[in-house]
């Protein structure tokens, strides 16, 4: 038994890494760079005066 | 690259979310240490003895409290993804700042590692306890356990740190049970401290050694900082969630301590081969629930830790990258999940690396001696905040009485730790200096030139003091 959970523990693992492998490259492939790196430090979109600060 | 994608609106710039209470970061703080309770710790009754450990406990839960308390300020005021990095960055300067950077993304990652090996070793051994046959390999229970945890650190801060209050909640409920199920209103009848604690078995320098171990019982209550962008009120929610969490922790590793012993020989506690003294406690109980609980609280707190560990280290390389003191690549943002989900992505092969082919014992030292450089760097940090912005000249979310006194506090516990830890781990520590250094250099000389200085001082604060 516990052969066969650790394969299916192994093809989980996969499945999940390819899924985010996948995600990221999408993401990159819609968005870009410009946006993707747009994060500000001390941005606080909760406090509408700070925008773009 | 596609600007734009199909029927989505687009920000014009994307942040982290801002969807944390103090009940997260109380659950990143303690998620991150719970695990110390469980295991770690009894090494340092290998040192110095049942009552040795009990000094370190309450010596090196001075030294947390003093980092609570410090961070508590400083963070509720520099509310700034990188938690001490950010701080680094506003009150000393870059190189401090890198060095800080990568003690926190050392020490996370590092404790990740260790983590995940744990909940690999605890598959095994669990299986065999309860008669489910056994596990020839503990490595694809590491590998599982930590995709799923990178998975849902991918997916949001929200559910991550949700999911890591209610583990977490469950595993400090598993101390607390265990403590209630040996009845320690009834002295000698299951805890049995007056024929099983000794002398000082190693005398007072045995006590000195401990202080390394003791470290285990609290070490990442300053995890908690890494949340500081993405809570709603950084003033309130950061102290409120970091000052419980080491009051939590403080009162599990009392229950814990006086259970243990009280139940096991020192000796046994203490023996280089105990992974879990707790769980072993409770088997040595003869309560199938015990068993059953405190191994539930033992994978639990190992899973929380890594949950927890995985967002601090993804958040520390995120914000290094935002400032180009690493490749700015790294300060992506997912436009839907909003977390720095390529800073996430690249520290999974090396958390892997780490847990599969490095002792326990070598990850969790390189975790501890990046910490306490981190914690060695603190009470230098207070006293530069306090200086160049006195109280008064900026908004505070918490100010912390006494300085400088457990900044002073901090730092002579922190040379005594060093000094501890050079004692049993003299190559790991000189081996980690030198690491620093390189890097040190390996940022001034090829890698400062990137950074954009006026950058860098984001917080809307007057000119400090004396500049």
């Amino acid at each position: 038994m516990w052969d066969a959970l650790e394969w299916i523990a192994w093809a989980i693992s996969a499945a999940i890494f390819i899924w985010m492998f996948y995600d990221a490259w999408r993401v990159d492939r819609d968005y870009s760079e410009d946006i993707l790196l747009s994060s500000r430090e001390g941005v606080d979109e909760l406090i509408p005066e700070k925008k773009g600060a | 690259m596609a600007d734009q994608a199909i029927g989505q609106a687009r920000p014009q710039s994307i942040n982290l979310l801002k969807v944390l209470g103090p009940v997260h970061v109380w659950a990143l703080g303690v998620g991150i240490v719970l695990v110390g309770e469980f295991m770690g710790w009894n090494y340092a009754v290998g040192k110095g003895g049942a009552l040795g450990c009990l000094i370190a406990m309450w010596v090196i839960g001075l030294l947390y409290t003093c980092v609570a308390m410090i961070d508590s300020e400083i963070t509720s005021t520099v509310a700034a993804a990188g938690g001490q990095y950010a701080q680094a960055k506003h009150t000393i300067g870059p190189l401090m700042a890198f060095n800080v950077g990568l003690y926190l993304v050392f020490a996370y990652t590092m404790l990740e590692a260790g983590d995940v090996q744990v909940v690999g070793f605890l598959v095994q051994i669990g299986a065999g306890d309860f008669n489910l046959g056994a596990p020839a390999h503990w490595q694809p229970w590491v590998v599982l356990s930590l995709m799923i945890l990178a998975w849902l650190n991918y997916r949001g801060v929200f559910m991550t740190l949700t999911i890591n209050f209610w583990i977490t909640f469950i595993a400090f409920l598993s101390i607390i049970v265990m403590f209630i199920g040996v009845e320690p209103w009834n002295p000698g009848k299951i805890l049995l401290h007056k024929d099983l604690l000794t002398d000082l078995p190693y005398g007072w320098i045995g006590v000195l050694a401990s202080l390394h171990f003791g470290i285990w019982f609290y070490l990442g209550i300053e995890g908690t900082c890494q949340a500081a962008e993405e809570v709603r009120s950084p003033g309130r929610a950061l102290p409120l969630g970091t000052i419980t969490g080491i009051i939590t922790l403080l009162i599990a590793a009392a229950l814990t301590w006086y259970v243990a012993v009280g139940l096991l020989p020192w000796e046994y506690v203490g023996w280089d081969l105990e992974l879990a003294p707790l769980y072993d406690v409770a088997k040595v109980s003869g309560s199938t629930f015990l068993k059953a609980f405190l191994f539930i609280g033992t994978l639990f707190s190992a899973i929380a830790s890594a949950n927890g560990c995985i967002n601090d280290a993804a958040r520390a390389w995120f914000s290094m990258g935002r400032d180009r003191y690493l490749p700015v690549w790294f300060a992506a943002v997912h436009p839907k999940y909003r977390t720095p989900f390529r800073s996430i992505i690249f520290l999974i092969p090396i958390g892997i690396v780490f847990a599969i082919w490095v002792p326990l014992a070598q990850v969790i030292t390189f975790s501890i001696l990046s910490g306490l450089l981190n914690y060695t760097f603190m009470p230098i940090n207070m006293w530069k905040f306090r200086n160049k912005w006195p109280l008064g000249t900026i908004k505070r979310g918490f100010i912390h009485p006494f300085h400088p006194l457990p900044a002073i506090v901090l730092l002579t516990l922190c040379i005594a730790t060093f000094f501890a830890i050079y004692l049993g781990y003299g190559n790991q520590l000189l081996a980690m200096m030198l690491f620093y250094i390189v890097a040190s250099l390996w940022f001034v000389v090829f890698r400062y030139k990137y950074v954009r200085r006026g950058d860098q001082f984001t917080m809307a604060w007057p000119r400090p003091r004396g500049y």
